[in-house]
Parts: structure tokens; sequence; C-alpha cells
């Protein structure tokens, strides 16, 4: 008699326990991204690779941020499968209040990008178009959030560009040759608050970018950070920091924040990495 | 393709000066139910161009916005707000196309997606 109360007593507690455990950690529910099963392809076009999957990793260490940064128009340049944007559109799904603008130079990516957005049944507004041509004037610093994997593979510059499959790795002259286009027509469409989330390899010389950038203004942070047996990729964020000051034409770094994470702490990481020359 | 992507879109061929709005040929128009979300329409009032949108919801056959731009104290209006929901969001140029002003140069729009792809005099 004792006993089974004393179980009984026992199963009460544990239940108890369990659910203010679960008050105090709720369980963690997993964000969602696009499904590889679902991503639809095509010969033509570039199918989720480890720099797609480095991308939307740099997305989800950042979803809480993306979360409460509440970006009304968010953007990807070069879509491809459609794999990042989608994911993007899934991180943000529960706010219900963003907006979505994909486009790529090669139309079948852009049909593909439209079957995953659709498998996933999230929406965004497609363009075939040269980076963000026909959007450049009225687009111009509305976009909260932009997403770029670019073709970043060092090649011959006669590669570069076309409408077929090749245009999706091919980047010239140290894989620079179409990511120094794009940078100039994000910090346009970016919006005051706008974050910028690019993929590079190391032979694109990201320190020399980040400095680029900085002398527009931006601040930079290394997400992500990945070496395969070919590759070494990092997704850098680039944000306008109001701490930057030009002075003539040189950008000075206020050490209002004074964080060892700041600009010191990057560019000794980066120059580590850039062996370019 | 919504309305609001049209607002949005300008040709960009070489020597056009004035490459907005571009001129839409609707085809095929569809209408695709979205969240109603007062606080983006409220943001997006001021860096739309009314008249673009007024013409273009027409011409996709939804006449209810007024020609003129409107005050904005009417953003307090369920109403309004509604109409502006539905003609910048809801409603989908599927098949069609968008015509540059200035050269009469037609950008094709198929299942939805205009293709603004210059030639190579183009650019
Ligand atoms: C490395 S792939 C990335 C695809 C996809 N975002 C992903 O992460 O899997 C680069 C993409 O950019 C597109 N692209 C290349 N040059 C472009 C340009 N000038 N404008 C727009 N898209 C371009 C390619 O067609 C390709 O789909």
């Amino acid at each position: 008699m004792l006993a089974s109360n004393l179980s009984s007593y026992m199963v009460i507690l544990a239940v108890l326990s369990l659910f203010s455990y679960f008050t105090i950690f709720p369980p963690k529910m997993a964000s969602r991204i696009a499904q590889i099963r679902l991503v639809s392809s095509h010969p033509q076009v570039y199918e989720p690779c480890d720099d797609s999957f480095a991308l939307v990793d740099a997305l989800l260490a950042d979803r809480k941020k993306l979360l409460d940064h509440r970006p009304a128009i968010c953007m990807e340049v070069g879509s491809g499968s459609g794999y990042v944007i989608t994911s993007l559109a899934l991180i943000l799904q529960e706010m219900k209040t963003s907006y979505y603008f994909a486009t790529d130079i090669n139309p079948h990516a852009v049909r593909v990008t439209h079957e995953t957005l659709e498998a996933h049944g999230v929406h965004a507004e497609l363009l075939t178009t040269n980076i963000a041509a026909g959007l450049e004037k009225r687009l111009a610093g509305l976009v909260d959030v932009m997403v770029v994997n670019p073709p970043y593979v060092p090649t011959p510059e006669e590669e570069v560009g076309g409408d077929g499959i090749a245009a999706a790795w091919a980047g010239g002259e140290n894989g620079r040759s179409v990511i120094d286009k794009i940078l100039p027509i994000a910090d346009n469409l970016l919006s005051e608050k706008g974050w910028l989330y690019m993929l590079f390899l190391a032979a694109n010389d990201p320190l020399q970018i980040c400095l680029q950038m900085r002398d527009k203004g931006y601040a930079a942070k290394i997400v992500v950070q990945r070496a395969t047996e070919e590759e070494s990729l990092h997704v850098i964020k680039f944000w306008r920091d109001s701490d930057i000051r030009m002075e003539g034409n040189e950008a000075v770094a206020t050490a209002k924040n004074g964080s060892p994470r700041g600009w010191e702490f990057l560019l000794s990481q980066l120059s580590r990495l850039s062996f370019r020359r | 393709m919504r309305l609001l992507t049209h607002n949005m879109l300008s040709s960009n061929i070489k020597g056009v000066i004035n490459g907005f709005p571009l001129r839409i040929e609707a085809e095929r128009v569809v209408e695709k139910q979205v969240d109603f979300n007062p606080d983006f329409l409220k943001n997006m009032f001021s860096k739309i161009d009314w008249k673009a949108l007024a013409d273009a919801s027409k011409i996709m056959g939804y006449p209810e916005l007024p020609d003129e731009l409107p005050d904005s104290s009417l953003l307090d209006s369920d109403e309004f707000l509604h109409k502006f929901h539905h003609a910048l969001l809801e409603l989908h140029l599927e098949e069609g196309a968008l015509v540059c002003p200035e050269t009469g140069r037609r950008f094709p729009v198929n299942k939805g997606i205009p293709n603004m792809l210059l030639h190579e005099d183009e650019v």
C-alpha cells in the first residue's frame, strides 16, 4: 500500500519535473531549411554543394539575429537551384513579414528556383537578369538582407558569364570578376540597416574585399569558415557601421566599442588566410 | 510577377533615360492570396510610385485604386489598405510582357518570370 502510494507519488513528481524542465528549456524547434529531396534540378543548373551549405549554415547561425532584424525585403543574387533563398524564406517564415527577390543570369536556374520554392510552399519574386539589372534604380536602399554565393572559381576570363552551367562557377582572374561587379550593386541596393552575406574562397582574397568594403563604410565578420578537401570557404557578413568614419579617402574605425572582435581581429584572421601574391 | 516587382523594375537599355514604368502586356493574370501585412504596406507606401501601381492594377483587371497619389491619412483605412495589398501583392502577371516606354523593346514574362537580359548591343 505504502509502496504503491510512493510509486504513484514518484510518477507525479517525475511528470511535474519534466513539465517544469520543458517550461524552462523548451524543446528546441529545429529550424526548417530547404530539403534536398525537394530541390529541383536541371543539367544546366548548379546543384547545392558545400558552398551552398556553408551559406545556409551562416544564415542558420544568425537565425535569431535575422528574426530580430525583421527584414522587409530580402534578395538573393544567383539563386541557382533555389536552395539558399528557399532556406532563407523558411528560416524567416514564422514572421510572415518578409518579401523575397531572387535573380539568376541563367534562365534554367530561375525556373528551377521557382520549382524549389513552390515545392516548399514559399514564394520569391524571380527575375532572369544580370546581377540586379532592372532593379537598381527603384529598389536602391530597400534591401534589408542580401545573400550571394557568387561564381568564385579562378578561371580564364573568357569563361565568365554566358547562360550555361559554366557561369555558375567561372569567376575569372582570382575568381573576382563577378564578385567585383556584385559588391557595388549590393552597396546600392542595401538599406541603411542592410546586411550582406556573401561566400568567398581564400583565393578571392577576402581580406582585400573587407578592406575595400570598409572604405565604403561597412564592417565585416566571418560567420562561417570551412575547409573542404578542395577549397577553403568563408561566409562574410557586411553591414553599414556608423563607427567607421571617413577621413579624406581613408576609412577610420573609431574604437568606440573597443572589442577585440573588431577590425583588428577580423584582419588578423583573414590575413592568415589570404595567400594571394 | 507581382505589381510590387513591376513597381521596382525599369528598362536599363543603353541610352534609355526614363525606362519607368514598363508598360504591361497582360496575357494571363492570376490571383494568389498573401497574408495581410499592414506594417509593410505603410512602410512601402512612400516608396511606391502610385500612378504606376494604379495604372498597372487597372491593366491587370483591378481598377479599384485611386488614380492620384492618395493622402497618407488613408493608411488608417482598413478598406484602402486591403485594396493596396491586393494590387501590390496578390495580382500576378503569369504570361505577357513588359515593354520599355522609350524604345518599345519587349521583355517577355513566362511562368511569372520576367526576362530582363539584354542583348549585346543593348548594354
Ligand atoms: C555558385 S552558384 C550558386 C547557386 C546557388 N545560390 C547555391 O548556393 O547553390 C552561382 C550562381 O550565380 C549565377 N550567376 C552567375 N553570374 C551571374 C550574374 N552575372 N548575374 C546573376 N546570376 C549569376 C549562376 O548562374 C549560378 O546559378
